[in-house]
């Protein structure tokens, strides 16, 4: 059972940082649909409702989506469902239902690190920065790469370059969590290929994606050769919803299906 | 500590302790209808409207919604009956313990969505877990209730 | 018929759609004290001490009690009529614990925060026993599960505790070796069906408090308010004239609640601190401390002629009881009673079961019964017979299932009552387009393809349950249906209530139901073995026709007449000339004014001899993706017989739900444990049921039959329908991509390696 001392909402975010390293136990707030999962014996919950972090901004060259922002707000949002394919919505479609999106957040999701997560992979096939508050700006990639020091995720960036992108999962029941993700995208032939849920938290398959940059079109062949090389490039393991080589093998299947069907859209 | 919020229309304090969820505020102030499925997020049962949102009351601490209009299925009495009306003329909520969740979120789909397809019915509610009806009983009370051939 | 046949709404729906308090929880004392129980983190282990000092001294902390605080009586938690065929292996608390979950100690305090910190300062020192977590080798396993001298079973159900036996059972009809010699074709495998959590949406609760009268009065939401006063009696040695029990609304069960499972903390509690108590299992409880379906490994042989006529069945199956063994007997056993009657051409059948003890949660009832495992291998093997035959399945089915008027083996001489199950087969075949479909088509990366399988459950227990049912003749004309059976939201009081409207020619309305409460109601054993429309209702059709005779006899009374020449059409009392009349409103008060009167009151009890199997034919189209292995059900049909269909709205919700279940039994739903015992799929996260978009469309059909046993002609539906899925879609799996699963649920991962590994 988890238990919070105190909760407070912070006017400004440098007060909320102050206070979240007031005590080791002092913990920022995300949706908190997590938090009767854990046992965490919390002084001081941090919520970020005052800082104005709840919207999604199109600006002329990027999106800027704050961490308190919802699953379900990404989900509905007009702009996010035609751009990039409507890649990121659909990443968060099939997460339990609309009361859970209505939930959680972008920030938690992403400051989390979660294996399982959807977005995670959707948001690593774009040109996605985090920005800490501390740490400052970084792209994702990098965040997710080593751990930082406590901190609090304020907003993120996608740039809006018109990247071609396509999300594809594989899950049993529908609104299970899925045995495996991918995203790839594509821009100015320079492809990404990002593979999650491994169950290991989304990472780019470099090699493969290197082994199509550059080429003006793409054969079958190379397409399968490409998806082949994800599989074997990356790591996969073993949990209730696969095994390692299960996920290995569907590796393969997904990265080539959303390579094609990216290669569709260009 | 207290809070205030607009619950079911009515400006209320609410006395409550900083790790307290909705979903047990609101039983403690003998809104019944409020169930807990599970733990882990993902039934749908104690879903409450916040602003008109449906959202898990059971995963929102009771502190989040201060300021914020809180529904649950007691402050919508009639227009939940209207569709309840025709669930249970389907004997379509048979064991009903998930149904005031499942309504409300029935209802917030209404007002969201102009003229949703079946499947955009389907995807609204998928949040809403039943043991009993397999589904397609409650599909086809939605599709009477808002004229969807 | 005026009520019965017609789709009447459920006479609670309105209320409790609409979030009305009326279930055990909204009806407990606020003032309650909250339960909690430690339990062991232990598959297996023997407490050394336990310490609960400290936990005590917490302001708030009313009681803890541990096997130190408890009658030394085995008892079992089976909800079965008296005496039960389950093994007395049971403690309130014991100083053996046998599962990863198994109750240590009982904690009550004043609010819930205060009973959690308690239960985290109790310190107990475990001496750790090798587990048995492997039901397949639980026999030869040196632990034993229970190692204690007073283990006890009413019956001799073949227990052998030195190997983990719980139930050994052996049926033979004919010479099984000598009939599969005879055979031109024979096929066998072994199936292994998993354990299923029920998962109603409503956990485990009960409350409870003493009477002005000091008795102690159970709240709960039970299947079973009669056997839980019983079990309660034995197990807190007080006697059964103390106690009653309630139950309110029920938020779902599928024979979760015909195990006794969270009555006897509460209770406990109250009689030793005279306080009211509550207690609430939350969901991870629920998964992981209640009772879930039994997993089994059956072997199945079928021998047939070169014709396709089934010859010679032979069963062998074995059972994962878990720590207690509760139903360990009757739900294998029904592994062969409800598949063997089905192929009536046999010349021979042999059944062998066993059920063992393993240390993880034990099993139970749940929907099925055995049933549903017995009709997956059965179902699946006579699949595999129709292809080794190169037969149509549907064809060997229609050629050999038994039908009306005729006999099996296991029945020898005893006729089948009812059956529509043959144009069930033919209906269902047009409604999922079997000849265009069967058995698949290649789409290229993917494929379509159809499978099937039939099943029959049972109506009751046959020569054991018997319900009880009674009904007044209130002062103003209306009447009050009294029963002891317990909606679990199938909508049963509502189709009880139908009866008696029938029977009296009376409108739904004026028929007022209450149930259950074992110091009002007529004693039932409950809601479970598919009893109620067909015992209990027969019941209520006794009472009604009692009751509507002695309205004929009073208004003749006052009509001067006899009963012989007056009729009664519902409201009016009529001399067959049509001279003279009273009405019944009349006839009512006059019966309770003035001296010498007596409250007209209908008394109906009623068991059968029989349990006449209701029958379903099952459908499946599936698209199975080549590269992936992932099933996308598209389709299910189920035709259904359930004699006659007394509402036809209800039956056909529970057909619906009853499918979606065993689709999840097909596709999703694995209870699992890690290699120390602990169970891995304890949440709705991990233990994933059937969602809205899983299920494709359900397509749900009657043929009607005529059970002459059954109340205004009907048998059984609340089991029968989980049982089809599992064997039909595992066959259209088959029929797609070649690939027999054997081994359920069907992941997409299964389905996969059977392709390509």
């Amino acid at each position: 059972m988890f238990t919070i001392d105190h909760l407070v909402q912070p006017q400004t975010i440098e007060e909320a940082y102050q206070i979240l390293h007031e005590h080791a136990s002092n913990t920022v707030l995300g949706g908190s649909a997590y938090l009767r999962l854990g046992s965490k014996k919390i002084r001081t919950a941090i919520d970020l409702a005052n800082l104005q972090l709840d919207s999604i901004k199109e600006q002329d060259n990027q999106f800027v989506i704050g961490a308190m922002v919802t699953f379900r707000d990404l989900e509905t949002h007009p702009a996010l469902k035609t751009y990039f394919n409507g890649m990121l919505p659909q990443s968060v479609r099939n997460i339990i239902g609309v009361q859970f999106r209505n939930v959680v957040t972008v920030g938690a999701t992403v400051y989390s690190k979660y294996g399982f997560s959807d977005l995670l992979t959707a948001l690593l096939a774009l040109d996605t920065e985090v920005e800490l508050h501390q740490g400052g700006r970084m792209p994702l990639a990098n965040f997710l790469a080593k751990p930082y020091p406590k901190d609090i995720l304020t907003r993120i960036f996608i740039q809006k370059n018109n990247r071609q992108a396509v999300y594809q999962d594989l899950r049993n029941s529908k609104s299970d969590y899925p045995i495996l993700n991918t995203a790839v995208s594509c821009l100015e032939n320079q492809w990404r290929i990002v593979v999650g849920a491994r169950p290991l938290k989304a990472a780019i398959a470099v090699a493969a994606s290197q082994e199509l940059s550059g080429k003006a079109t793409l054969s079958p062949a190379d397409i399968k050769n490409a998806a082949q090389k994800a599989a074997e490039e990356l790591s996969f393991g073993t949990n209730l919803r696969g095994t390692a080589e299960y996920r290995q093998a569907m590796c393969s299947v997904l990265v080539n299906r959303a390579i094609t069907e990216v290669e569709a859209c260009k | 500590m207290q809070i205030e919020t607009i619950l079911n229309n009515q400006r209320v304090t609410l006395e409550i302790v900083p790790d307290e969820m909705l979903a047990d505020t609101l039983r403690r102030y003998g809104l019944l209808s409020v169930r807990q499925g599970c733990d882990t997020s993902c039934c749908g049962l104690c879903t409450v409207w916040i602003d008109g949102k449906p959202t898990l009351s059971c995963s929102t601490l009771a502190y989040r919604v201060s300021g914020k209009r809180v529904t649950t299925i007691e402050g919508v009495q009639g227009e939940a009956e209207e569709f309840a009306q025709m669930l249970v003329a389907e004997g379509a909520e048979q064991c009903g313990f998930c149904s005031p969740g499942f309504i409300l979120t029935v209802l917030a789909m209404k007002h969201e969505l102009k003229n949703p397809t079946e499947e955009q019915i389907i995807h609204y509610l998928t949040g809403n877990l039943c043991r009993c009806t397999g589904y397609m009983g409650q599909l086809r009370a939605i599709k009477k209730y808002l004229g969807v051939e | 018929m005026r009520v019965v046949g017609k789709g009447i709404a459920k006479i609670d729906g309105l209320s409790i759609a609409t979030g009305k308090p009326a279930y055990t929880e909204d009806l407990a004392a606020a003032n309650a004290l909250v339960i909690k129980i430690l339990r062991s983190p232990h598959a297996f282990a023997k407490i050394k001490t336990i310490d609960t000092a400290e936990a005590k001294k917490l302001a708030g902390v009313v009681c803890i009690l541990t096997h130190k605080d408890v009658p030394k009586v085995r008892f079992t938690l089976a909800g079965q009529s008296y005496p039960e065929p389950s093994p007395y292996d049971r403690l309130i608390l014991d100083e053996l614990v046998r599962y990863v979950g198994d109750e240590v100690a009982i904690i009550a305090a004043v609010n819930e925060k205060i009973a959690l910190q308690a239960r985290d300062l109790i310190k107990v020192e475990y001496e750790v026993l090798e587990p048995v977590l492997d039901f397949e080798t639980a026999t030869e396993h040196p632990s034993m599960v229970h190692p204690e001298d007073d283990l006890f079973c009413n019956f001799d159900t073949g227990l052998i505790k030195e190997k983990n036996i719980a139930s050994s059972q052996k049926v033979e009809y004919g010479n099984v070796e000598e009939a599969f010699e005879q055979c031109a074709v024979v096929v066998e495998e072994t199936y292994y069906t998993q354990a299923q959590a029920h998962a109603m949406m409503e956990t485990y609760r009960a409350y409870s408090y003493l009477d002005p009268a000091g008795r102690l009065v159970v709240v709960s939401s039970t299947q079973i308010p009669f056997h839980v006063r019983r079990q309660l009696a034995r197990a807190l040695q007080i006697p059964a004239s103390r106690i009653r029990v309630i139950k309110p609304r029920i938020g779902g069960g599928f024979g979760g609640k015909q195990t006794t499972v969270a009555e006897i903390f509460p209770a406990l509690v109250t009689l030793k601190t005279g306080k009211p108590a509550k207690i609430i299992y939350d969901r991870r409880e629920t998964f992981t401390c209640s009772s879930c379906r039994h997993a089994m490994r059956i072997k199945v042989r079928l021998g047939a002629d070169a014709d396709g006529t089934i010859r010679a069945i032979d069963i062998d199956a074995l059972s994962d009881t878990g720590a207690y063994g509760e139903h360990a007997s009757t739900v294998v056993s029904l592994v062969g009673e409800k598949t063997l009657p089905l192929y009536n051409k046999t010349k021979a059948l042999r059944f062998v079961a066993h059920a063992v003890y393993t240390n993880k949660m034990n099993a139970g009832a749940l929907r099925g019964f055995g049933a549903t495992q017995g009709t997956f291998a059965v179902e699946s093997t006579v699949n595999k017979l129709a292809e080794a035959l190169k037969m149509d399945p549907s064809e060997i089915r229609l050629q050999n299932l038994i039908k009306a008027g005729e006999t099996c083996l296991p029945y020898e001489g005893k006729l089948l009552g009812s059956s529509s199950l043959h144009r069930c087969i033919q209906r269902g075949k047009e409604l999922i387009g079997w000849q265009e479909k069967y058995p698949g088509k290649d789409l290229g990366n993917k494929v379509r393809a159809v499978g099937m399988a039939v099943t029959m459950q049972g109506s009751g227990i046959a020569g054991i349950d018997t319900a009880s049912a009674e009904i007044r003749l209130q002062d103003d004309g209306n009447y009050t249906l009294l029963i002891g059976s317990t909606d679990l939201g199938t909508g049963s009081d509502t189709i009880l209530a139908q009866m008696a409207a029938e029977v009296l020619e009376t409108p739904l309305e004026n028929i007022a139901v209450y149930a259950a409460d074992t110091d009002v109601s007529p004693y039932d054993p409950g809601s479970y073995a598919s009893s109620t429309t067909y015992v209990t209702g027969m019941a209520v059709v006794k009472a009604a026709e009692d009751l509507r005779q002695q309205i004929l006899q009073r208004g003749a009374k006052f009509l001067e007449s006899i009963p012989e020449e007056v009729e009664f059409d519902g409201k009016i009392i009529t001399t067959l000339d049509g001279t003279k009349n009273i009405g019944l409103e009349k006839l009512a008060y006059l019966s309770v004014l003035g001296a010498g009167k007596c409250q007209l009151v209908g008394h109906g009890t009623h068991g059968s001899n029989v349990s006449p199997p209701p029958f379903i034919a099952g459908f499946a189209e599936v698209e199975v993706d080549k590269e992936t292995g992932q099933v996308n059900l598209v389709d299910y049909v189920a035709m259904v017989d359930c004699g006659t269909v007394v509402n036809p709205n209800l039956a056909r919700i529970q057909v619906e739900g009853g499918v979606v279940q065993g689709i999840g039994l097909a596709l999703y739903e694995d209870v699992r444990y890690d290699q120390k015992g602990n169970l891995l799929t304890n949440s709705f996260m991990q233990y994933k049921i059937p969602c809205r978009k899983d299920i494709g469309n359900i397509t749900v059909g009657f043929e009607e039959s005529f059970e002459p046993t059954g109340p205004f002609g009907a048998k059984s539906i609340g089991e029968v329908v989980i049982n089809t899925p599992a064997p039909a879609i595992a066959h259209a799996v088959y029929n797609a991509v070649g690939v027999r699963i054997t081994k359920l649920p069907i992941t997409p991962e299964k389905v996969y390696m059977g392709m390509y590994k």
